[in-house]
């Protein structure tokens, strides 16, 4: 992984930091999980089931992976599926308007980044807290696109824009390309450049982080705008893959999202966590859903066991922390 | 088990002891062991009634340690506790209480959105006839005793995180005095309060010792150690290093056992002739409530900025800074116009480093490496990239430096002690290259090895051009280290002292409120 090699290049003797032991911790239980699976089912090491995995988990980490950046910074997002719903609506708009599946993107991407800002702004400049104020937007954005969409569907887009949520390329779904390429950009800005680590010092004290001259508003606005691009981007190639849009398309999301990032480590009080560590998240939650559907589990107790891990997942966080 | 203490000074305690009758509580032979440190190796001591007993140490000495066995937070690994002449056991906090010991630790222990009368009273509230009710009104009257008792003008509804810090010790203190506790152990209670508030809470001590309580008292504070102390036990490495007795010791003396070196107490400076002229504010009034603020701070010089807390000093730190906003006046840095937040003001090359450097000065769950990059990045990564080893390597410069005492730069910065969280606080302004600090109360909590230490470091910054205004509640370590001072008091600048008129009885006289 990424993380090994920066630190055993400099120094002989390897040093692993807490959060890189936190991932290692993760991978190995995400590969035992697949051992399981592999065993107890004959289906879970078909290419069409992995490959179905990865599918699903790339829509999850597309949500999460914004949602790391708030989190990390000491906020929450509780928007970014209402954010979907909207963004998604209005993509479709467009495109069957223009015809055009660019001019459909840039209106999602668009929608996302904006709401997102606005989450930022009554963050960082309205000083309310993050919870009421992506709580409220929540539902001010499912009023908004229940109203504009009135309980109809759109559907049916040009094949050319389908690719990015059913395509394959070289026999992998493009989700998958796009979940590796946000998991790379993702983790070059947490960990390399000095926005990224001016985050992580907001979310572990925002106080000092303004009196060290981190100009903590600017940077909060940034997080929250990238939140909502990424509920844009989830909302494009959710779009995609059903071909069809409705107002409640990404409602059921949210709660998913944040779980995949707390799994994957990061800490609700803001500063420590990684967007690896969300994308381990979201692949143990999606192997974990996988393995019971393959197991004929009944569908109710997805919710319940989503709840176990995630208390499993900090409690043994908070363990180690520590110990250590 | 008396026998037991070693150190050079003892025999004289030893000897008085008869002379004293009974102990009201003694300690004798306690060890505490902690996973690869002892912090308490066989220590014993005695208070007797009526009697203020200072323990001095450094720290890490292990006092804290001392106190929260005393106090049941530790259970001693052995040793044993004689409450007058009687064989007790401390291993609960509700054991302390029942024999009459009560701790103000220097955390305080309030809760903020309770009022100071619930704060006071808290787990001992008085029920009212109805059942399950309580007598709200004896609350409030009670707590109005306790007030009054410790000169607090403050309403007991007052919520108390509303309150500023000294008035926040005040009421811990008196939340112990409610208690009516006969051993009364306190961690630098003095250390948040102005001169007044301290003069207020020591007539208190001597009600108290004249009604027979024994006080235990930690302090930094050399003065208060020979004003106050009936007895002194030091305290080094988790060992009792001696027993003394404030006429028969000296400062110099004291500090010698504490260290176990010669530390010089004078804090040497060079003193040089200052350069240009770095930060000058005209007629600076903020939303803070400090007005008509003038003040310059030249290259190569130190200047002190005092009065009482809550003075305004701070406000002004913070209007410089840009933390708080102005509402007239003109901040020139360099010569030129400073407008803006602590953004522009980091990047023009000031330096805040603030009075509470846990909540404000650094992010404690991060590294030392972190803490020590955060303020440097834009200057150490100017194409904002962040490269892990560059910060690696200037954080090791700065810690090789600074001599800061952490095991390695990866080391959470909140395990570290208190002299060595300050180093980190002015290191990663070192890395931004700051011209011009501003240091608010850069001693408060801190050993005076690692005092030493951070004014030898503050010199060294003005050698080099730098400008420093200095905040600090000590006027010894004003007079010794400035080159000249501000006073303020009512949150304006009252005067102003050059290095001829500097003295502490020039500074408490322009800074007192009663004239």
């Amino acid at each position: 992984m990424s993380m090994s090699s920066q630190t055993a290049g400099a120094t002989p003797r390897l040093h692993l930091s807490k959060d890189v032991v936190q991932v290692i911790y993760r991978l190995l239980a995400a590969g035992l999980l697949c051992v399981v699976l592999a065993v107890v089912t004959d289906s879970f090491l078909s290419t069409n089931n992995i490959l179905n995995v990865l599918r699903q988990a790339s829509l999850l980490f597309f949500l999460a992976s914004g949602l790391t950046l708030v989190i990390l910074s000491g906020g929450l997002d509780l928007s970014v599926g209402a954010n979907i719903g909207l963004s998604a609506c209005l993509a479709a708009t467009v495109i069957k308007a223009t015809g055009s599946p660019v001019l459909g993107t840039l209106a999602g991407l668009g929608s996302g980044t904006l709401v997102g800002v606005c989450n930022g702004l009554m963050v960082a400049k309205l000083r309310i807290p993050s919870f009421i104020a992506t709580y409220g937007m929540l539902w001010v954005l499912h009023g908004l696109t229940y109203y504009y969409m009135g309980g109809e569907t759109i559907h049916g887009f040009p094949p050319g824009f389908r690719q990015i949520g059913s395509g394959y390329f070289l026999g992998i779904p493009i989700p998958v390309y796009l979940m590796l390429g946000f998991l790379a950009a993702g983790t070059f800005f947490a960990q390399r450049t000095v926005w990224g680590q001016q985050i992580y010092a907001i979310g572990a004290n925002p106080v000092a982080a303004r009196l060290c001259g981190i100009p903590v508003d600017r940077r909060l606005i940034l997080v929250y705008a990238f939140s909502g691009a990424m509920a844009g981007v989830a909302s494009l190639v959710f779009l995609a893959r059903l071909n069809s849009a409705e107002g409640d398309i990404g409602e059921a999301l949210t709660l998913p999202a944040v779980a995949a990032v707390l799994i994957g480590g990061a800490s609700l009080f803001g500063g420590v966590g990684t967007v690896f560590g969300t994308f381990v998240g979201a692949l143990i939650l999606t192997l974990v859903l996988n393995g019971m559907n393959l197991l004929a589990v009944n569908a109710s107790w997805q919710p319940l066991v989503t709840g176990v891990i995630v208390v499993l997942a900090v409690w043994l966080d908070m363990i180690g922390r520590r110990r250590t | 088990m008396r026998a037991a203490v070693k150190s050079p000074p003892a025999p004289e305690v030893v000897e008085e002891k008869p002379d004293l009758g009974t102990p009201l509580l003694e300690l004798k032979g306690i060890s505490k062991q902690f996973p690869g440190v002892k912090a308490l190796d066989d220590v014993s001591f005695a208070i007797w009634p009526g009697e203020v007993h200072m323990l001095l140490g450094e720290n890490g000495a292990g006092k804290s340690s001392l106190m929260k066995c005393l106090c049941g937070a530790y259970q001693a690994d052995t040793g044993a506790y004689f409450h007058m002449g009687e064989k007790v056991e401390i291993r609960t906090p509700t054991d302390a209480k029942k024999l009459g010991i009560a701790v103000i630790f220097q955390e305080f222990s309030l809760v903020p959105y309770l009022d100071v009368a619930q704060n006071i009273f808290l787990g001992r509230e008085f029920k009212s006839k109805i059942p399950g009710l309580l007598d709200r009104r004896r609350l409030y009257a009670e707590a109005q005793k306790v007030l009054d008792r410790i000169g607090l003008e403050v309403d007991p509804r007052t919520k108390v995180h509303t309150l500023g810090v000294a008035q926040q010790q005040m009421v811990e203190i008196a939340k112990a005095l409610s208690q009516d506790a006969s051993i009364l152990v306190m961690d630098e209670p003095t250390a948040a309060l102005s001169d007044r508030e301290t003069e207020r809470l020591f007539a208190v001590m001597r009600q108290l010792q004249a009604k027979g309580t024994a006080i235990v008292y930690i302090s930094h504070r050399m003065a208060e150690v020979f004003a106050l102390g009936d007895r002194i036990t030091v305290l080094r490495d988790g060992k009792n290093v001696g027993h003394a007795v404030p006429g028969e010791t000296s400062p110099d003396q004291l500090v010698r056992m504490m260290v176990g070196r010669t530390v010089d107490m004078s804090y040497p400076r060079n003193f040089r002739a200052p350069g240009d002229v770095v930060l000058e504010l005209k007629d600076i009034s903020a939303t803070t409530g400090i007005a008509d603020i003038n003040l310059v701070v030249r290259a190569g010089e130190i200047v002190g900025l005092c009065g009482l807390v809550g003075s305004g000093r701070t406000e002004v730190a913070r209007a410089v800074f840009g933390a708080d906003a102005i509402t007239s006046g003109e901040v020139r840095v360099f010569g030129r116009i400073k407008q803006g937040g602590p953004d522009v003001a980091a990047t023009e090359g000031i330096a805040l480093i603030p009075e509470s450097r846990k909540t404000e000065g650094l992010a404690l769950i991060r590294t030392v490496s972190d803490n020590l990059a955060v303020a440097g990045l834009p200057k150490l990564f100017p194409n904002h990239l962040f490269s892990p080893g560059r910060a690696r390597r200037s954080a090791e410069a700065l810690i090789k430096r600074l001599r800061i005492a952490t095991p390695s730069p990866n080391q959470s910065v909140g395990l570290l002690s208190g002299g060595n969280q300050q180093k980190v606080v002015i290191g990663k302004w070192l890395a931004a290259g700051a011209r011009l600090f501003i240091f608010d109360e850069p001693t408060r909590g801190i050993d005076v090895g690692a005092k030493s230490e951070i004014f030898a470091l503050i010199d060294q910054l003005v050698a080099e051009g730098a400008a420093v205004l200095m905040i600090s509640s000590e006027q010894a370590e004003i007079v010794h280290v400035c080159d000249r001072a501000y006073v303020m008091r009512g949150r304006r600048i009252v005067g102003e002292l050059s290095r001829s008129e500097l003295s502490e009885e020039n500074i408490v006289r322009m800074g007192m409120h009663d004239e």
